[in-house]
């Protein structure tokens, strides 16, 4: 099964490939695509997919998604779009970027923001020092080479040195609006020079009910006292699949913000992995997911703490519901020169269903003595004292569950510092509980 | 606590305490695995014809399974063809009736051990069935378990007295196709102990097997049955020191747990064989599978252990929480020095309604060891307001060392309660800084506050274990600090 699967995607590269004669990226794409070849999908044999079984991804084996016309989506990207935050847009439809839909003004002076296939004659430099960095690009991950097999879309990122972006950088992924079925597999590669500043929003918005795949994956690679923010929000359509992958790799005095939200998609795979290579380099990686219906969500972190005085730290919050099912895997690895290393990892969720399911594996692996680490995990339930509070002051008793399930998902959504993502956010958290109207209410600032 | 200051490069260089061979001519079979193998053993231990089928049955289900890799431990491959399966001291056909007709060499190896029989049947008050090579040769307090009801024998007596017992359960908590070393052990196994614990009986004594691997080139497979049936109680205690010697051995057994409604079994091991030299040369492989099922409605299982010894430990004594109400505990401490490593922990596996669990572990790594905790908590669907807490904690000594933590947590019902929660440390510089300027050695010093850090555990002993714990850290510790 698996085999066809990998012989359709092999097809669709050479559909790829013809269509793009003379492209630089040819080799490496066919490179990848032998690699993915000898690996194949997945299977739950695997530890790293143990809970997670790919098939229904291989099964469909949909078709690379056409370039879309210029016109229409305004809605769709107004309703994307994050009310009153001012930023470099750039959008995505169906996963191929759309030069029409997208503005980016006023950047600073030798900042580059280009889309993948023009970034690959105008810097092809960059683009082939993280192509062929094996530490930063995941070989072992079947999907990231999957995803390098058809690189072509995607936004190239260069932030010179001492350089700082003001306003974030938003990419709008708008997926299944105009078409069903069909994959994509959006490339991001990130630079940022030394002391230089940038956020970056990844912004996954689907069609209702449209089955579709999307395979991303981005890159960073952070010199000496950069710092970058980076939130993916994810709300692709509850039938479709997601996987990304985000791979960071940080040098000295560097300061990564993650934050991941996920509300969509019926599989969704998550994979983020830190390289701390350098002294005071340290991350924060903070995530919720909240699954109902029969949603499958998965989220695997890594941080490897390569050198001494790296720092970690990191939340993760899951809230289950109906027939949802919750995976979290975070693995935190001291390596034997990384002394002094500070990691802390909490992992909370809420199960409210009995048919809802968590599988939660925080795993440390160390091989220095002198450092401080500790993670917790936690599996349960709404508080029976808090609700009996808010009970006893007549609040009924759907919307009492609903105010203290959204003040679990809030501890993670307050870590947030983009006030208008934050409120993005608790309207589509909100919005996903029973009396959405009456919580607002009690949440309103 | 040791007082007096002792010189730290003589402790470094101290060698197994427990290093002597008793000579005895060994009736052991040539090496090498096959059905007549297991034929022989079932023969020489004249066993009824269901039981070598089970046998034979394991074995072949064992040729087509392949050595588990997951453990994070590492060791050159083991060629299962070159193991002696069976050694018995020969003076077994005549079967010594009282401690005079015991061989006397073999007494004076326990001497050595610190368990003089005849002594400790009057001072101890603890009944030891003394497994030397695979077959018990001495059995004391018979009489005195015997009038409570309690059958406590070698399992091969077991297999005589009681087939009736031993085919009920045998097999029933850990199936002879469970993993690859339960595979093999169910294939080939040649003693251990049996205990069956009749109703509404709490056991008169403290029940305690010594183990003891001797000839040389010898695999050891015990198989370990203890029933407890309704409203009974029964506290096991499993020792265990091994002779010095080069090649590694390997030490695959099983051991079964059976708790019937309202019963209690608490097992307690302390676990000190022969770790390798200080340059991993050597040492024990222990690759053991214990399982209890609390088939019961409110019974109880406890596990404690004290793992010192060995080579390379895997092993995850786990609780099946069947009866409503159950509860399953864990208290471990997993100490390993210089090349020695670990992979060990529980499995909680909880299906009974309003089922508890509790998971204690320690580890404390030093020299160049990897120690590792590994363990599953699953609620199941059925399993409505089950409960688990489980905390892990790691000390390094060294920056040689690892110190690894994987715990799996699944959770299928909505009223589960599930906490985990680990740290990871080296013993802290103000701690020994405080103690050093009272005047206490570092090596006392150090020896403290890993005895505090492991409080929790030994607290969970019986008393006796719980003294020779602290000094077998102690022992295992010396050198690895200062």
């Amino acid at each position: 099964m698996s085999d066809t699967a990998v012989k359709h995607y092999i097809e669709e590269l050479h559909r790829l490939q013809e269509s793009l004669p003379g492209d630089k990226l040819s080799l490496i794409r066919e490179a990848a695509m032998g690699q993915f070849q000898a690996r194949g999908f997945p299977t739950t044999r695997q530890e790293n997919w143990k809970y997670t079984d790919v098939k229904p991804i291989a099964r469909s084996a949909f078709g690379i998604a056409e370039a879309k016309p210029a016109t229409g989506y305004e809605k769709q990207l107004e309703h994307a779009r994050l009310s009153g935050l001012d930023s470099h847009e750039l959008v995505f439809i169906n996963g191929r970027f759309s030069v029409e839909h997208s503005r980016s003004q006023d950047l600073p002076q030798g900042v580059v923001l280009e889309d993948m296939s023009s970034a690959v004659n105008n810097h092809s430099m960059l683009v082939d020092s993280v192509m062929s960095n094996t530490t930063l690009n995941d070989q072992s991950n079947p999907f990231n080479i999957l995803n390098t097999a058809f690189i072509h879309d995607g936004v190239l990122i260069h932030v010179p040195d001492d350089c700082s972006i003001d306003k974030p950088i938003n990419l709008i992924y708008l997926s299944g609006y105009s078409d069903n079925e069909f994959s994509a597999h959006p490339r991001n590669l990130i630079f940022l020079g030394s002391g230089a500043r940038l956020t970056v929003i990844e912004n996954y918005v689907g069609a209702k009910d449209r089955q579709y795949f999307i395979n991303t994956v981005t890159d960073a690679v952070l010199s000496s006292n950069a710092a970058l923010t980076h939130y993916k929000l994810q709300q692709e359509s509850v039938e479709s699949y997601h996987i990304g992958n985000l791979n960071i790799y940080q040098d000295r005095d560097s300061q990564v913000n993650s934050h991941s939200i996920s509300l969509g998609g019926a599989l969704v795979r998550n994979d983020i992995k830190v390289q701390l290579d350098a002294e005071g380099a340290g991350v924060l990686l903070n995530g919720l997911y909240m699954a109902n219906g029969k949603q499958h969500i998965d989220n695997h972190t890594l941080i490897n703490h390569l050198q001494q005085h790296t720092t970690s730290e990191e939340h993760y919050r899951g809230v289950l519901n109906d027939r949802g099912r919750g995976v979290f895997n975070g693995k935190v690895v001291v390596h034997k020169d990384a002394q002094k290393t500070d990691a802390a990892q909490s992992n909370a969720n809420l199960l409210l269903s009995d048919q809802a399911e968590i599988d939660t594996k925080p795993e440390l692996e160390i091989y220095a003595d002198d450092v401080k680490c500790s993670h917790g995990s936690t599996v349960g339930q709404l508080d029976k004292d808090m609700m009996f509070y808010l009970r006893s002051r007549a609040i009924d008793e759907a919307t009492a569950k609903s105010i203290l399930t959204y003040a679990f998902a809030e501890e993670v959504i307050k870590r947030i510092e983009i006030e208008q993502i934050r409120h993005y956010l608790e309207y589509q958290v909100i919005g996903r509980l029973p009396d959405a109207e009456l919580i607002k209410e009690f949440t309103h600032e | 606590m040791a007082s007096k200051s002792q010189d730290v490069e003589a402790l470094v260089k101290k060698e197994y305490e427990h290093g002597f061979f008793t000579d005895i001519d060994s009736d052991t079979v040539a090496p090498g695995l096959s059905d007549d193998v297991i034929a022989f053993i079932s023969k020489k231990k004249d066993e009824p014809d269901w039981l070598l089928e089970w046998r034979l049955k394991a074995f072949h289900n064992w040729q087509k399974m392949s050595e588990p890799t997951w453990a994070h431990v590492h060791y050159p491959p083991i060629d299962y063809q070159a193991i002696s399966y069976y050694s018995a001291p020969k003076s077994k056909k005549d079967g010594p009736k009282s401690l005079d007709d015991v061989d006397p060499k073999l007494l004076e190896t326990y001497e050595k051990l610190g368990i003089p029989l005849h002594e400790q049947k009057m001072l101890a008050g603890v009944a030891v069935d003394a497994v030397f090579d695979s077959v018990s040769v001495a059995t004391t307090f018979k009489e005195k378990l015997a009038d409570a009801g309690v059958i406590f024998c070698s399992f091969s007596e077991a297999v005589q007295d009681h087939p009736e017992l031993v085919k009920k359960y045998l097999g029933t908590v850990v199936p002879a196709a469970d993993n690859f070393y339960a595979a093999l052990n169910s294939a080939v196994f040649t003693d251990g102990s049996f205990c069956y614990i009749p109703k509404n009986t709490r056991c008169p004594m403290e029940l305690s097997t010594y183990f003891r691997i001797n000839a040389s080139n010898t695999g050891q497979f015990e198989r370990t049955l203890i029933i407890a049936e309704e409203g009974s109680y029964v506290s096991y205690l499993e020792g265990c020191t091994a002779p010095m010697r080069d090649e590694n051995q390997l030490h695959a057994a099983v051991v079964e747990l059976v708790a019937l409604d309202n019963a209690a079994i608490k097992y307690s091991t302390v676990q000190n064989w022969y770790p390798g030299d200080e340059n991993g040369k050597g040492g024990i492989y222990n690759f053991v599978t214990k399982r209890g099922d609390c088939r019961g409605v409110s019974s109880k299982i406890s596990w404690t252990q004290v793992e010192t010894g060995s080579a390379i430990t895997w092993k995850y004594p786990s609780c099946l929480l069947r009866g409503d109400n159950s509860v399953g505990e864990f208290y471990s401490v997993a100490v390993t020095n210089n090349y020695q490593q670990a992979d060990t922990g529980t499995k909680m596996i909880h299906l009974g309604k309003n089922t508890r669990s509790t998971i204690i572990s320690k580890g404390i790594s030093a020299g160049h060891a990897e120690n590792a905790y590994r363990g599953l908590v699953r609620i199941s669907a059925k399993a409505d307001n089950a409960r688990n807490y489980t905390q892990c904690d790691s000390l390094l000594m060294g920056d040689k060392c690892g110190a690894h933590t994987f715990p799996y947590i699944e959770a299928k019902n909505a009223s589960a309660q599930v906490e985990h929660e680990a740290t990871t440390s080296k013993i802290g510089d103000d701690q020994l800084f405080y103690c050093r300027q009272r005047g206490i050695s570092e090596e006392d010093a150090v020896n403290m506050i890993v005895n505090g850090f492991c409080k929790e555990v030994f607290k969970e002993l019986p008393m006796e274990f719980a003294v020779e714990a602290q000094k077998l850290l102690g022992v295992t510790l010396e050198g690895a600090v200062g």
